[in-house]
């Protein structure tokens, strides 16, 4: 029964009595749900409102009375589970406050439950948060009976480098396991063993400490053969009700008592999931994820839960720096943002114009987003802004600004849920959509899942979804022929096609799911994998959309602009896409750049060479990069969790959240305001509220000065006879993952893909082979021959030894060059 | 105004204007007489008095046994530490005194039996109200209250003492932390006092790791 924000229909309902209390509930509530209705509490452990029920811990006892065929109230000779027993038409429950036997019951299953019980509660990282801690104090004896030795197990066992179990505290609830089963899906764990030592292990033989116990089926296992490696793992630890689970970068750190906890949204993805900082002292300790009932229900990823230690790390910008004689040197505010309006001003003034532009990164606020974007079109002149630091294209451009931008809420996660097809276009659900794949894997069963994609990766595998075989670049051609079925699924009501960034790589596939789309009635939802990217669509920092999706080609649009922003016009030169802002500024084309969390190994061009050609580099940064040690200013800005702000998520709803810590960090829409006021102009952004306050002023957009759809034939063949096939794994180096090797640990060891037909094509069918493309280096990987489509070798984007865009200068659907056979 | 009232008929019923009457017995007229050098007698008596003055800090009493003075952090006769940074005694301050962070042993760095030890330990003696709190809470007897009771100084910082002000110093045949638990003893053990002595194994662990130690035995390779 897990409460979500649709619309409740009209159920059955009915009435029974707890503790003397009358409630009415819908049919089919569990009696532990009702009684929480009525305010009553019964004491639990294994319970877990989303979580099937599974009466393991049986501490939920109460005595129940229903009434019979004849109608007489017939009580039930013992206490029942009541998170397992559903209530009935005049049933009357006693809980532990009203029937002394309950009371009694409930005391015995939790002396029983401690018996085992290390009790060391001074060492254990959940102590001060522990339900049985709590539970032991409120509901069972004040004395402990038992007097013989405990059971004990090695301790603590490393289920993945980020979590630890603890067998002996382990009260064998099952929310582990079950989590791990029902929602993510990464049946790692399970309960092995029997009587007084049944434990939860891994299905390995080490674990279980002797021979011939191995798993039923088979067990599941990565390339690197670890065990327990999900990207979801971390919730184990949230939901355990005692301290068996726990996680490595959390260990020993602190106590609840020591934590300020600040709500807030992660900043990994583009699913806004609500989380909570947990800090001490101005240093954050730990997130845990919010409950949310209509985005992350319960749960985020590890990135979401572990990936935060990067905001303070060793190499964080704390003050302003400018280059004096070729160094940088910290100054204070004042000067550093006179240094930088004075090289914007000198490259504004300049007699031959090469231009200037702006590059937000993807990971900003819809308000920093917004400040980048007006700064750029009102303050420099320029429509060369683009928080697009990946692949991209004009096709996507328009698509977004036809079909996205300006939208409102469209396809929800609990659309997302409900549909009963779904069809995923360059879109990896596990890998690029975090919680995406949680909510798709709840209807696991109930909906059709298919994949246009080169081979059927493991989330897709755990979705049961079918295989549209395509080559990277060709999507358009496969969206154009589905197979029948495939498109007759979608023909449902509530069908949904998913597209996700990289469906920019592929000519004409944008189109073709437009086209699609209008063939099946299915809906569209765009899923980027920044969490800042439908806020910079949102906001126009994309060198041809205004804000809410206008057309920066549209007059009309542009005065209305211009008119809101007080400045007498906009821009007309048509604005450059980040690749090609790069490229010409490595030509010497640039005469200043405002760069923003722009991450340099993360993309194709040379952006090295592009800072160094360009005349003069403003660089908003939290931390010291590449880019930094290029620029010519730096003005530090605030991480995440030092700000508020809005970011908007893919479904284009607004997850605000407020600042967590708080420091003199300041957001990039504040420096932005500073900067321009130096320049001499106002550009209104100072604060969260002036922003928005300002893009609520916007009119609606009309549909006149959007962009047209895109209409992009697709190529038939793919670029090359061995074509790239690559995304960005959930857990990998990124740059947000930094300082954190716990959660490293946890990812997927990288290795390269091909069918056997395209390893025998060059001559590799095992031991590690050499991948090089467009220049520079090359990317030696273990080959894992994969039931895919042939011409398709897959890398993963930036994982350990694998990055593909830095170290291969190709993005996924260009060709590339394979070298093998060295073991 | 009513206010004002009150106040008026308050003193109407005190009697403003009644004479004053002191409470004392009027004396008679010889204790009128001597009146002037009366005060003399208490002077005089004390002369013959034992003489109670503390001559601090030239001679220093000390206090009694069970007195609450400077908190210590014990050590186990092997050397290793008690605490384990549970922050108990941190929950317990009612006055906010105390700061602990925990963090993991290590088999490098082992600085007390179990999973777990005190990295930070602070104690605040500018807050410290030494209730004894902490001492009750701690579950392993590490924190425990010395007599010493000279806790002033020049400035702030030097009245928060630190763990290494305030762990106990090495006793005699005590080896310095880190070092391994005695073999095959669990955290339990030690708890309850079984182990009594260093063992050789901890000694070669701490000669190998850190032969400079000077609480290694004599006669333990030094350099």
């Amino acid at each position: 029964m897990t409460a979500t924000a649709d619309k409740a229909a009209a159920v059955d309902t009915v009435t029974l009595t707890i503790d003397g209390t009358e409630v009415t509930v819908p049919k089919g509530t569990l009696i532990i749900r009702a009684a929480e209705q009525a305010g009553i509490e019964i004491p639990r452990f294994c319970d877990h409102p989303a979580l099937k029920p599974a009466g393991a811990c049986r501490q939920c006892l109460v005595d129940v009375a229903s009434p019979g065929p004849d109608g007489n109230l017939r009580a039930f000779p013992k206490p029942q589970a009541s998170c397992t027993m559903t209530v009935t038409q005049g049933m009357v429950v006693n809980t532990q406050d009203t029937s002394p036997e309950a009371d009694r019951a409930q005391k015995g299953v939790l002396e029983l439950l401690l018996i085992n019980h290390p009790l060391d509660c001074p060492v254990c990282d959940k102590g001060g948060e522990c339900p049985l801690q709590n539970q032991a104090m409120s509901h069972g004896r004040s004395e402990s009976r038992f007097v013989d030795v405990k059971r004990v197990f090695e301790k603590p066992l490393p289920l993945s480098s980020e979590i630890l179990l603890d067998r002996e505290r382990c009260i064998l609830c099952q929310r582990c396991t079950r989590f791990s089963k029902e929602i993510a899906g990464d049946a790692f764990i399970d309960l092995q063993n029997r009587g007084a030592m049944q434990q939860i292990g891994t299905f390995s033989e080490d674990v279980l400490g002797f021979e011939g116990y191995g798993p039923v089926g088979v067990a599941a296992e990565d390339e690197a053969g670890a065990a327990f490696s999900s990207y979801y793992s971390g919730n184990t630890v949230q939901i355990c009700p005692v301290g068996a689970l726990t996680s490595a970068s959390y260990r020993f750190r602190s106590r609840p008592f020591d934590l300020v906890s600040s709500p807030g949204i992660s900043e990994h993805d583009s699913s806004g999931s609500a989380i909570r900082t947990d800090h001490r002292r101005g240093a954050i300790l730990r997130r845990l994820a919010d409950y949310d009932p209509v985005v992350n229900e319960d749960w985020i990823t590890d990135k979401d839960r572990f990936a935060f230690a990067w905001q303070n790390l060793d190499d964080r910008v704390t003050r302003p720096l400018v280059r004096i004689e070729g160094e940088l040197v910290e100054t204070s505010w004042p000067q550093a943002l006179a240094a930088a309006a004075e090289g914007l001003r000198t490259a504004m003034e300049l007699k031959r114009k090469k231009g200037i532009a702006v590059l937000p990164g993807g990971r900003v606020t819809l308000e920093d987003a917004y400040a980048y974007g007006k700064f750029a079109r009102a303050v420099l002149g320029t429509n060369d802004v683009d928080a697009r630091t990946r692949i991209a294209s004009d096709e996507e451009q328009a698509f977004l600004g036809a079909t996205v931008a300006g939208t409102g809420l469209g396809v929800t996660f609990g659309d997302l849920e409900k549909a009963p097809a779904v069809l995923f276009v360059a879109f990896e659900p596990e890998d690029e959509g975090g919680v995406v794949f949680l909510r798709l894997k709840k209807s696991e069963g109930r909906q059709r899942v298919a994949t246009v994609a080169p081979w059927l990766s493991r989330g897709n595998e755990k979705l049961g979804a079918t295989l549209v075989p395509a080559v990277p670049g060709t999507e358009g051609a496969v969206l154009k022929k589905l197979p029948a079925d495939v498109e007759k699924s979608l023909s449902q009501p509530g069908a949904v096609i998913v597209v996700g960034e990289r469906a920019a790589g592929a000519a004409g596939a944008l189109s073709q799911a437009l086209a699609l789309s209008k063939r099946t009635g299915a809906r569209i939802a765009w899923i980027p994998r920044r969490a800042g990217e439908r806020g910079a669509l949102e906001a126009g920092a994309l060198p041809g959309l205004l804000p809410g999706g206008r057309d920066a080609a549209s007059a009309k649009a542009r005065s209305e602009i211009a008119g809101a922003w007080g400045v007498p016009g906009l821009p007309l030169a048509p604005g450059r896409a980040s690749a090609e802002i790069i490229s010409s500024a490595a030509a010497r084309g640039l005469d200043a750049l405002v760069i923003g969390g722009v991450t340099v190994s993360d993309l194709t061009g040379d952006v090295v060479k592009a800072l160094k050609k360009t005349g003069f580099v403003v660089s908003l940064e939290v931390r010291r990069s590449e880019v930094t040690d290029y620029a010519d200013v730096v003005l530090p800005v605030a991480p995440p969790s030092e700000k508020s702000g809005t970011f908007v998520n893919w479904e284009g709803r607004l997850r605000s959240f407020a600042t967590a810590i708080h420091t003199d960090a300041l957001s990039d829409h504040r420096v932005l305001d500073a900067l321009a006021r130096e320049l001499g102009f106002a550009l209104g952004t100072a604060t969260v509220a002036a922003v928005n306050a300002e893009i609520a002023g916007l009119a609606a957009v009309a549909s006149s000065d959007r962009p047209a759809a895109p209409k992009v034939s697709p190529p038939a063949k793919p670029a090359g006879p061995i074509v790239l096939s690559s995304w960005h794994q959930l857990v990998d180096e990124s740059a947000l993952q930094d300082g954190e090797p716990y959660l490293a640990g946890t990812g997927r060891v990288a290795v390269v893909r091909m069918s056997a037909a395209t390893a025998k094509k060059v001559g590799v069918e095992s031991g590690s082979i050499s991948l090089s493309g467009a220049t520079r280096a090359s990317v030696d990987l273990p080959v894992v021959v994969t039931d895919m489509v042939d011409g398709v070798v897959w890398a993963p984007a930036k994982s350990p030894g694998s990055w593909v865009a830095r170290d291969l200068g190709v993005e996924p659907g260009d060709p590339i060059s394979v070298k093998g056979g060295f073991a | 105004m009513a206010d004002d009232d009150v106040w008026e008929v308050n003193r109407e019923r005190d009697g403003r204007d009644a004479p004053f009457v002191s409470n004392f017995p009027k004396k008679g007229a010889v204790g009128q007489a001597f009146a002037p050098v009366a005060g003399f007698g208490v002077t005089l008596r004390n002369f013959f008095r034992p003489t109670v003055t503390e001559q601090y800090p030239r001679v220093k009493t000390p206090p009694m046994p069970r007195y609450h003075g400077r908190h210590q952090l014990n050590r186990y006769p092997d050397g290793l530490e008690k605490c384990i940074g549970c922050e108990l005694c941190a929950w317990a301050c009612p006055a906010d005194a105390i700061y602990v962070e925990g963090d993991a042993n290590t088999p490098d760095h082992q600085m007390s039996p179990g999973e777990r030890y005190g990295r930070v330990y602070q104690i605040n003696y500018l807050r410290c109200i030494f209730c004894g709190l902490c001492i009750e809470a701690c579950p392993t007897r590490a924190l425990t209250m010395t007599n010493e009771y000279e806790l002033a100084g020049p400035t702030r910082e030097g009245l928060i003492y630190e763990k290494q002000d305030l762990l106990a110093p090495l006793g005699q045949g005590m080896l310095a932390a880190p070092h391994p638990m005695a073999p095959g003893t669990t955290d339990g053990d030690y708890y309850r006092g079984d182990v009594t002595k260093v063992a050789q194994e901890q000694i070669d662990w701490v000669a190998e790791h850190r032969p400079d130690d000077p609480t290694l035995p004599v006669g333990v390779a030094r350099g």
